[in-house]
């Protein structure tokens, strides 16, 4: 990781120099998953065994496995230095169209995937060229195409309806059983844990993204454009195609993301994944992604949308079951790891520049 | 910027000028829509005088719509102009705030009862508490940006997150109605008055903000910080300062809009009020053309700006369009505006035309 991270010399000793000698992307990692198993570890002491139950997590992984897939793609996006606010909007899209798709056109469900993934390419290539080539900010041409997704929800079907498609349906109700996890209910009846396939998805998507940031030649190149655009064109790196390129696959994910989403909910809405996009950025930044860019992981990323949603568990289950106690929540945990992130870092660059 | 720059110097004439002035592309987009319409449909400029359920005047017609309406986006745009130039990034939590305030305003003038017979407090102290509130929720945004370095966009999403589920809590997720007439009166009509009170409230804003601009230095401050941060501080202005206060403003313009949406329906849909409304904002400033990453900005630009969205909107609605696909068709508009404004864009049309000009003059 030492390659391209822009603070790895430390001199002291001790824990503490451990710790500031770690590069960035590592300390903001450790500090997440820390965070997320002593969240999760005080849930099991002070909620109960709810929280002991293994189908309880695997309940969180089922309810998010969409926001997984969006917020790795949304990470990829940050950690080149950009942002993509659209990827909400893509996915009611995809689950709009595959639904009416589905439903009142009769189509297969190996079309609906293909739909699906079109959609999420045409949004990440056309937002890539504004943002790479035309040098527009990405913000913006993301803001537009979120309003332009979300528009477009509505104009292709008004009104939220449920697929009855059968293929689609015994898609969505397919169970994966986790083996040895399974618990013993109230009767005495053995009920296994399982996860639904867009989980299975998700952990792929994490896995090929880890791999492919961490080993592959082109994964170095968005930490380089985003750690130092100027160093990285030096470096004869193309960074207009691998902005380019950041758009494209978050736009996939996006696509990729829809679909899994569509899957779980079973429905089209035009106001599904309403915030999408705040989670998948609120999941990055507490999975230490760094917003100026080239610092992250999508293992974090993971762990960001795990902590996130044991929050929300927590706090509903705590008794704060009203709808704002939700958002408030979220708001407060993106605020706090901010300024973790914003504090950690100033106190390292002083370090570095004293050293 | 150098480019644009060179581009204007190249153009001739008086034609020049006119296309110098920032307020031209604004201007232009507003007549490019007013043509439209006109030939689309005479009958959008038509004003008429009629009488409303309490026998007062009032003009109708869709010029009084634009104006009525754009009143919230254009005091919006004069505090998100600020915010653009100080900070370089835009506050997407306007919206959220928008709800903070008009809950607040609600719950001075209701207290405990959720549904009043009289006013439980005058308005203007509704009104002074809600602008503390929103100044407050300003500061907190600025303070992230300026202190703590954080983009623009990403403090903001903090408040965007959560503001909607503050401006529930406020009111204990209840809707409180209004029924005292007198509360009406900012988003609707004065009696006796036929023009709709928010456009009063919006010139008032105008002015006031013209006579700041010119008294005090907030311009050249705001200006120097967005330009460059550091080479500001040391002709020993504090840019952290300056960024907080461009976000107070803000907030105060918010107080007022939250206000006004507020008295407009006499009570408040908290996931509804203001919709999008940050959107409408940002644009307006982008239409103006002020650069969106800091710096310079024309005030009067991006009000106008504000009037086109609402002109846009009104068009669309006009049409037929429904609310909820309204976005797409801005989205198409705000696209356009950003390729043609790029500077990649412009650079290349730039040369383009020089070398015809070239292949003309060797002819």
């Amino acid at each position: 990781m030492a390659k391209t991270d822009k603070s790895t010399a430390s001199t002291g000793k001790g824990l503490g120099a451990k710790l500031m000698g770690m590069t960035d992307t590592n300390l903001l990692l450790t500090i997440t998953i820390a965070v997320f198993f002593l969240m999760y570890i005080g849930a099991i002491i002070f909620q109960g065994s709810g929280f002991l139950k293994p189908q309880t997590f695997f309940n969180i992984l089922n309810a998010n496995a969409a926001l997984i897939i969006l917020a790795c793609g949304m990470s990829l996006v940050m950690i080149t230095g950009g942002i993509d606010i659209s990827v909400g909007g893509v996915t009611a899209l995809v689950s709009m169209c595959c639904a009416v798709y589905l439903d009142y056109k009769g189509g297969n469900v190996f079309m609906a995937v293909i739909i699906a993934l079109a959609i999420g390419l045409a949004f990440g290539a056309f937002q890539g060229f504004l943002v790479a080539y035309l040098d527009i900010q990405p913000f913006i041409v993301t803001l537009a195409g979120m309003f332009f997704a979300r528009g477009m929800t509505t104009i292709v079907n008004t009104s939220p309806f449920n697929v009855e498609n059968e293929a689609f349906v015994a898609l969505k109700m397919t169970r994966v059983n986790v083996p040895g996890m399974g618990s013993v209910n109230k009767i005495g009846k053995y009920v296994p844990a399982y996860v639904e396939i867009g989980v299975l998805v998700a952990l792929l998507v994490v896995i090929v993204m880890f791999v492919m940031l961490r080993w592959a030649k082109v994964g170095r190149n968005f930490y380089a454009v985003g750690g130092n655009r100027q160093s990285a064109l030096m470096l004869g790196i193309n960074v207009k195609r691998t902005k380019f390129l950041s758009h494209l696959i978050c736009g996939l994910l996006a696509g990729i993301g829809g679909f899994v989403y569509f899957l779980h909910v079973g429905s089209g809405s035009p106001s599904h994944a309403t915030g999408a996009e705040m989670d998948a950025i609120a999941s990055s930044i507490i999975g230490g992604t760094m917003l100026t860019g080239g610092v992250g992981n999508v293992i974090g990323t993971f762990f960001g949308v795990l902590s996130l949603s044991t929050i929300q568990n927590i706090v509903s289950s705590a008794g704060f079951d009203q709808a704002w106690w939700s958002g408030i929540t979220r708001a407060a945990m993106l605020c706090l790891f901010l300024v973790i992130q914003s504090v950690v870092m100033s106190v390292r660059k002083k370090r570095n520049s004293a050293n | 910027m150098a480019n644009s720059e060179n581009a204007r110097i190249s153009s001739a004439g008086s034609l020049k000028n006119l296309i110098k002035n920032q307020c031209f592309i604004p201007i232009a987009a507003l007549l490019l829509l007013a043509v439209f319409n006109l030939i689309a449909d005479p009958s959008f400029f038509k004003i008429t005088l009629g009488y409303n359920s309490t026998g007062n005047p009032v003009l109708s017609g869709f010029l009084i719509d634009i104006l009525n309406n754009g009143s919230e986006l254009a005091i919006l745009a004069i505090g998100m102009t600020l915010v653009t130039a100080a900070s370089g990034g835009q506050d997407i939590s306007v919206g959220a705030a928008i709800a903070i305030a008009g809950s607040v305003v609600l719950r001075v003038l209701c207290g405990r009862d959720t549904r009043p017979e009289t006013l439980q407090a005058p308005i203007i102290v509704a009104f002074l508490v809600a602008c503390v509130v929103a100044m407050l929720f300003g500061a907190f945004n600025g303070v992230l940006v300026a202190y703590f370095k954080i983009q623009p966009m990403i403090a903001t999403l903090i408040l965007y997150t959560a503001g909607r589920s503050i401006a529930a809590w406020i009111n204990n997720n209840e809707l409180p109605v209004i029924s005292d007439p007198k509360f009406a009166y900012f988003g609707g009509f004065i009696p006796g008055i036929p023009i709709p009170t928010p456009v009063f409230i919006a010139i008032a804003c105008m002015i006031v903000i013209g006579i700041v601009l010119k008294v005090t230095n907030l311009r050249l401050y705001t200006q120097a910080v967005g330009i460059n941060q550091s080479s500001s501080k040391l002709n020993g202005l504090n840019p952290e300062l300056i960024k907080v206060m461009a976000f107070v403003i803000l907030g105060l313009c918010v107080a007022v809009v939250g206000l006004i949406k507020v008295s407009r329906i006499s009570s408040i849909n908290y996931s509804v009020i203001a919709k999008d409304i940050e959107m409408d904002a940002i644009l307006a400033v982008a239409l103006g053309g002020n650069a969106l990453s800091g710096g310079k900005f024309n005030m009067a630009a991006s009000i106008i700006g504000a009037y086109v969205i609402q002109c846009l909107t009104t068009t669309l609605y006009k049409f037929g369009v429904p609310a909820n696909s309204l976005p797409a068709y801005k989205a198409v508009v705000v696209i356009l505006l950003v390729v043609v404004s790029a500077p990649t864009v412009r650079e290349y049309v730039s040369t383009l035309t020089k070398k015809l000009k070239l292949s003309k003059e060797v002819a």
